[in-house]
């Protein structure tokens, strides 16, 4: 770990102009460790924990007001979150232990890095250690040829294929959250679907935000009546692992034909991994079995395994096709 | 449960006893190996090497030596004053030969290549990380095939009959192979030492499981005799083998601190328990098994490789219980070591059995299968009489009884045989069963009791308690003998100023420490009761000793209650001594001529459920039942903690725990608790524990024989067994991975 300072941002204002080079922290739960292994070397840390972004309101329009300090524990258990967004909370309390979810917040999760081994070695991207990319643009990719059993799928790129390990965000990502920031600029509001970027040759750039700004809030639509969501998430134990294959279905039936799906996948994408082919599939067909069956085979048609993960392909489509079957039950 | 036949039997010896040292622990005030600060303290951390295989080209410390607070860099060109364990030694063992920084090469990923010290931990942290090394690297060898480029020859460690006769005739033959991965140690507390120099004289303050051993290597590695070296070791936050005989970093940390005259911490962090502190190693297995139509064993080959450093002799005795577990008249058991570029393997819990189970008894159930007979009834048709291997009788054998009740508790009597025959609540559900056997012995071991002028007993063994309640044993001993409570029994251990005792490995500790503690306690009582005879004032002064007792902590008349005579620390006050002490000694199995021509072993057998939901692919254990033949049990709460535990971990073993090496680098790649998966509460199945209770009366006057081990053997060989069941995949390389059900064809329900 190298050395830092550390202040503590007591309002918005200071928290943008006392950033730098430095970066936020918040719960630390991804931020501290990568420290420890010399992934992140911030010349400053500007502890946002005590800004008012730790509330969740209801909007005038219906939706929800998620600050972006709120816990992740305090959010699962929130009773409108549980009551019109069951697929968030389901994803949350899947997520890490009990006590990181008391810790990690909605922005931090947003903002939470991959799971990769070669990228979370010290000396990765740099000479003499594991080639990566996101560490450090052109120096390869350790796990294209590596253990690669827990990477991505789908969106992944020939410069990297590192998975998203996000369970919020995969929710989100169904929910069609929009994530609002506020930097030097100003505030203004990015999509979920545009939040996440795609490795392409750029893998060191994760995200949409621009350099400086903080993430204020996450807006959740109004629910849509009369849908369920469900989110499932499966691994090799119960608990405390990340996703090998997860899914997020908010879905509404009619008459037994599907009316309204939005589809997302975890620990399959590079980034949370909303799959409008699996929606097309389904929209408007009798919600059973050879349709959930046939919008998982066209959520994973253009997968790519590799060595270790081809299990992945079989697996999220077990994974989204029970999805669906509890979603329109 | 067998018939108690034990004069000890009522009160404590048996009873569920809370351990005495568990306030200490829950309440954080016991203090383990790196909780000791002293004046003048500073910190250490080892530089780890980045290749697999190669040497040191380079090794420059001009940065690190330069940081704030930084003392003491030290590396191959100027380690000096670590010394090989001679290599014969016969009363010590070391896990690395080679003492560190012995030279400029690299035989594993992460080998120490540097130790840093400095005033502070994140001192010394920081200039290690500006420790430059470059290296001459070599492809790293770590191939899990363990039979590829296989040059040596194999040893054969057991042969009876003619197995290759009798397989070319069998009617009925399995041939398989089974692998385990490198499974790694994970105590929550991780290895480390702090080391204190006065002059001549070093103390060492160690998470070690034998303070004994480690202070006769740490003598010989340093160079300095053996009194002149202390190791503490009071409290272990467990070491499943890992802990039992030094690592370099105990090597390290005193030579630095001899350097520097200044006491050094030196901690392994969890990286590190990955690759410099042991690990069971890679084994593969090839069994092959002869029967008759009618299921009777006509021959057992087991043939086996396991992995080791490319410098330690290590070998995984996959085969210790093949010759006795069944009955058959033509074995061999064959041994080949395969060298990698890993760091030296350690025993873990249940070295040897815990693998070489998986694949037995395994194999046993896919001879069932092909035999179209009951699992059960295979096991119950070729049970040994008498230990075929070293043709002596059992001293206490009840492994069919342990069948016997777990099939009686688990209903297997409503088991269908066909893969996918079961189902409950909507899931497929297997059931498996497999046997476990763990090796008893009485190994050496002294110990002292004092009685005391204020009414209290200590007890002193230079044993240790690894968390197992070796601490509680000795009070409830003493409380058995005297009826002095156990909040007036103080029990030393860890510390090699006490008198000699075991390392605490092979299940063996209980039954060593019982022989000494006993006949120390009643040696001691014999003491005082003879001082009350001769002590003016004593109401017992001029009657024989042999009318008196000692019960209720008092002095008394044989034939009276203890109300009637007086405490006994009285007499001590009286007779004005400091206290009464007395030693007591364990005279080991193979020289106690009762003893010695019996084959001493437990047994036990685990029937494990498996839940499977094939449209999701998920497999859980749901409950597990484990029926053992251990001996007395003399703490029935810690025994019970014991087989739990080991059942946990033979969970982790079917179903999660692999250490995966980066064939390019040789690095263990999932070095963390987030990424190398054991077993979680959330994994748990129902666990329910039965223990036979025959005491073995060979062993020692309570019958005890040890429990540590045994309960992980045959967990693993049941689920994969209930896997098969479930599913109608056979898992032969474990862990059990999603990857392998999804080709299971049970698929709707
Ligand atoms: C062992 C372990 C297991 C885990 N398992 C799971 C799991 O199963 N599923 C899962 O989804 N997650 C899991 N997590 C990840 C966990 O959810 C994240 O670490 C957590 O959500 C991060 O939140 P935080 O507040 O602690 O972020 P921090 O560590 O404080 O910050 C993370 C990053 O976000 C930035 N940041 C924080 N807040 C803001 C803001 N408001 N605006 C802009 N930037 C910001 C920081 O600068 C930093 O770069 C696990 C983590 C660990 C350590
Ligand atoms: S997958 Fe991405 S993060 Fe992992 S090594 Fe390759 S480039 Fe780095």
């Amino acid at each position: 770990m190298q050395t830092f300072n550390y202040v503590k941002a007591p309002n918005i204002d200071k928290a943008l102009t006392g950033l730098g080079s430095g970066k936020f922290i918040a719960g630390g739960t991804t931020l501290v460790d990568l420290m420890k292994l010399d992934v992140e070397r911030p010349s400053t840390l500007v502890d946002i924990n005590v800004l008012a972004l730790d509330k969740i309101e209801k909007l005038p329009d219906g939706g929800l007001r998620i600050g972006a300090l709120v816990r992740n524990s305090d959010l699962a258990w929130n009773a409108d979150v549980q009551k019109s967004y069951a697929v968030l909370s389901q994803a949350l309390l899947s997520g890490a232990s009990p006590q990181l979810r008391n810790m990690a917040t909605t922005g931090g999760n947003l903002m939470q890095r991959t799971r990769c081994a070669y990228f979370r070695e010290p000396s990765a991207g740099t000479p003499g250690g594991y080639g990566c990319n996101k560490r450090t643009p052109g120096t390869g990719c350790a796990a294209m040829d590596g253990f690669n059993r827990t990477h991505a799928i789908l969106g992944t790129s020939e410069h990297c294929i590192a998975t998203h390990p996000s369970d919020m965000c995969v929710a989100m990502a169904a929910l069609e959250a929009v994530i609002h920031v506020e930097g030097p600029k100003g505030k203004r509001t990015i999509a979920f679907a545009d939040f996440h970027k795609l490795p392409g040759d750029t893998p060191h750039i994760e995200n949409a935000l621009e350099p400086g700004e903080l993430i204020t809030f996450v807006d959740l639509p109004k629910p849509v009546e009369g849908a369920r969501s469900v989110y499932l998430k499966l691994r090799d134990r119960a608990s405390y692992e990340f996703a090998l294959a997860s899914a997020a279905v908010v879905a509404k039936v009619e008459g037994g034909h599907i009316r309204y799906v939005r589809v997302a996948l975890g620990g399959v994408g590079t980034k949370p991994w909303r799959s409008h082919e699996a929606e097309a599939t389904l929209n408007g067909k009798p919600a059973h079995a050879a349709a959930f069956r046939a919008a998982a085979e066209a959520a994973l048609a253009t997968a790519k395994p590799r060595s270790d993960n081809a299990f992945k392909v079989e697996l999220a489509k077990r994974c989204l096709t029970r999805t669906l079957k509890l979603a329109t039950a | 449960m067998a018939m108690d036949t034990l004069p000890h039997a009522a009160g404590i010896i048996g009873a569920v006893v809370p351990r005495i040292d568990g306030p200490l622990k829950t309440t954080g005030t016991a203090r383990y190996a790196v909780d000791h600060n002293f004046p003048g303290l500073v910190h250490a951390v080892a530089v780890q090497s980045t290749v697999g295989s190669g040497s040191i080209r380079t090794l420059d410390t001009a940065a690190a030596e330069k940081m704030p607070g930084v003392l003491l860099v030290l590396h191959h060109g100027n380690m000096k004053g670590a010394y090989r364990l001679f290599p014969h030694q016969d009363d010590a063992t070391i896990s690395e030969a080679r003492p560190p920084f012995e030279d400029e090469k690299i035989y594993y990923w992460g080998q120490f290549v540097a130790l840093v010290v400095a005033e502070t931990l994140e001192q010394a942290g920081a200039a290690a990380s500006a420790v430059r090394v470059e290296y001459d690297a070599q492809a790293p060898d770590v191939r899990t095939d363990l039979s590829a480029g296989f040059t040596g020859t194999r040893q054969s460690s057991w042969k009876r009959g003619d197995p290759d006769q009798a397989l070319t005739t069998a009617p009925v033959v399995v041939d398989e192979t089974y692998a385990t991965p490198v499974e790694t140690h994970n105590p929550m507390e991780m290895h480390g030492t702090v080391a204190v120099w006065e002059g001549d004289h070093l103390t060492l303050y160690e998470s070690s499981q034998g303070v004994v051993n480690h202070r006769i290597v740490m003598a010989e590695v340093l160079g300095v005799p053996r009194e002149n070296v202390r190791v503490i070791s009071r409290f272990i936050g467990s070491g499943f083998g890992g802990k039992l005989f030094p690592w370099p970093q105990s090597t390290l940390a005193a030579v630095a601190a001899r350097n520097l005259n200044r006491p050094v911490k030196l901690s392994v962090d969890r990286r590190m328990m990955f690759s410099n502190v042991g690990h069971r190693p890679h084994t593969q297995q090839r069994i092959r098994l002869g029967a008759a139509p009618d299921g009777k064993l006509t021959a057992i080959r087991h043939d086996f490789f396991t992995e080791t450093s490319m410098l330690d002799d290590f070998v995984e005795h996959c085969g210790e219980q093949t010759p006795f577990l069944y009955s058959c008249p033509n074995l061999e058991v064959t041994t080949g070591m395969v060298r990698r570029n890993v760091g030296a393997p350690a025993p873990m819990r249940g070295p040897g059995a815990v693998p070489g189970l998986f694949a037995l008894e395994s194999a046993m159930d896919e001879l069932a299968i092909k035999l179209k007979m009951d699992p059960l009834e295979l096991r119950l048709k070729n049970d040994a009489e008498r230990d075929e291997g070293t043709n002596r009788p059992f001293s206490s054998r009840h492994l069919k009884e342990c069948y016997l009740t777990g099939a009686e508790k688990i209903g297997w009597k409503q088991r269908t045989p066909e893969p996918g025959s079961m189902r409950r609540d909507g899931k497929y559900i297997g059931w498996g069963l497999a046997g476990a056997s763990w090796a008893a012995a009485r190994i050496p071991c002294t110990a002292t009791v004092e009685l005391c002028p204020n009414g209290r007993i200590c007890v002193r063994c230079a044993t240790q308690d690894i968390g197992t309640g070796t601490y509680t044993i000795f009070a409830q001993v003493m409380q058995a003998k005297t009826g002095v409570p156990l909040d007036r029994i103080d029990v030393f251990l860890g510390d090699t100023s006490l008198p000699d005792g075991p390392t605490s490995g092979g299940s063996m500790v209980t039954s060593a420490v019982l022989p000494a503690a006993t006949s120390a306690a009643n040696e001691a009582v014999t003491r005082l009761l003879n001082i009350a005879t001769l002590t003016a004032g004593s109401p017992f002064a001029g009657a024989k000793a042999d009318t008196l007792t000692v019960s209720h902590a008092r002095i008394h008349a044989k034939d009276q209650p203890a109300s009637s005579g007086i405490a006994f620390e009285e007499v001590i006050r009286m007779a004005n001594l400091s206290g009464i002490t007395a030693a007591g000694k364990t005279i080991p199995s193979w020289e106690d001529p009762k003893a010695r021509d019996f084959s001493m072993h437990s047994f036990g057998a685990h029937f494990a459920e498996v839940e499977w939901e094939p449209e999701i692919a998920r497999i859980r254990v749901s409950r597990i039942f484990s029926i053992f033949d251990c001996g007395r049990i003399i703490n029935k709460g810690a025994g019970a903690n014991q087989i739990l535990g080991a059942a946990v971990m033979g969970v982790g073993m079917a179903l999660f725990e692999d250490t995966v090496h980066d064939p390019r680098t040789g690095q263990p790649i999932n070095g963390s608790f987030a990424d190398y998966l054991v077993t979680t509460c959330a994994d748990l199945p129902a666990l329910d524990v039965t223990f036979l209770d025959y005491p073995d009366l060979l062993v020692n006057e309570y019958g005890a024989r040890g429990i540590g081990e045994i309960g992980m053997a045959g967990v693993a060989p049941a689920i994969t067994s209930a896997v098969y069941h479930a599913t109608g995949i056979r898992v032969r390389e474990l862990p059990i991975r999603i990857e392998d059900l999804l080709q299971s064809k049970i698929l709707e329900v």
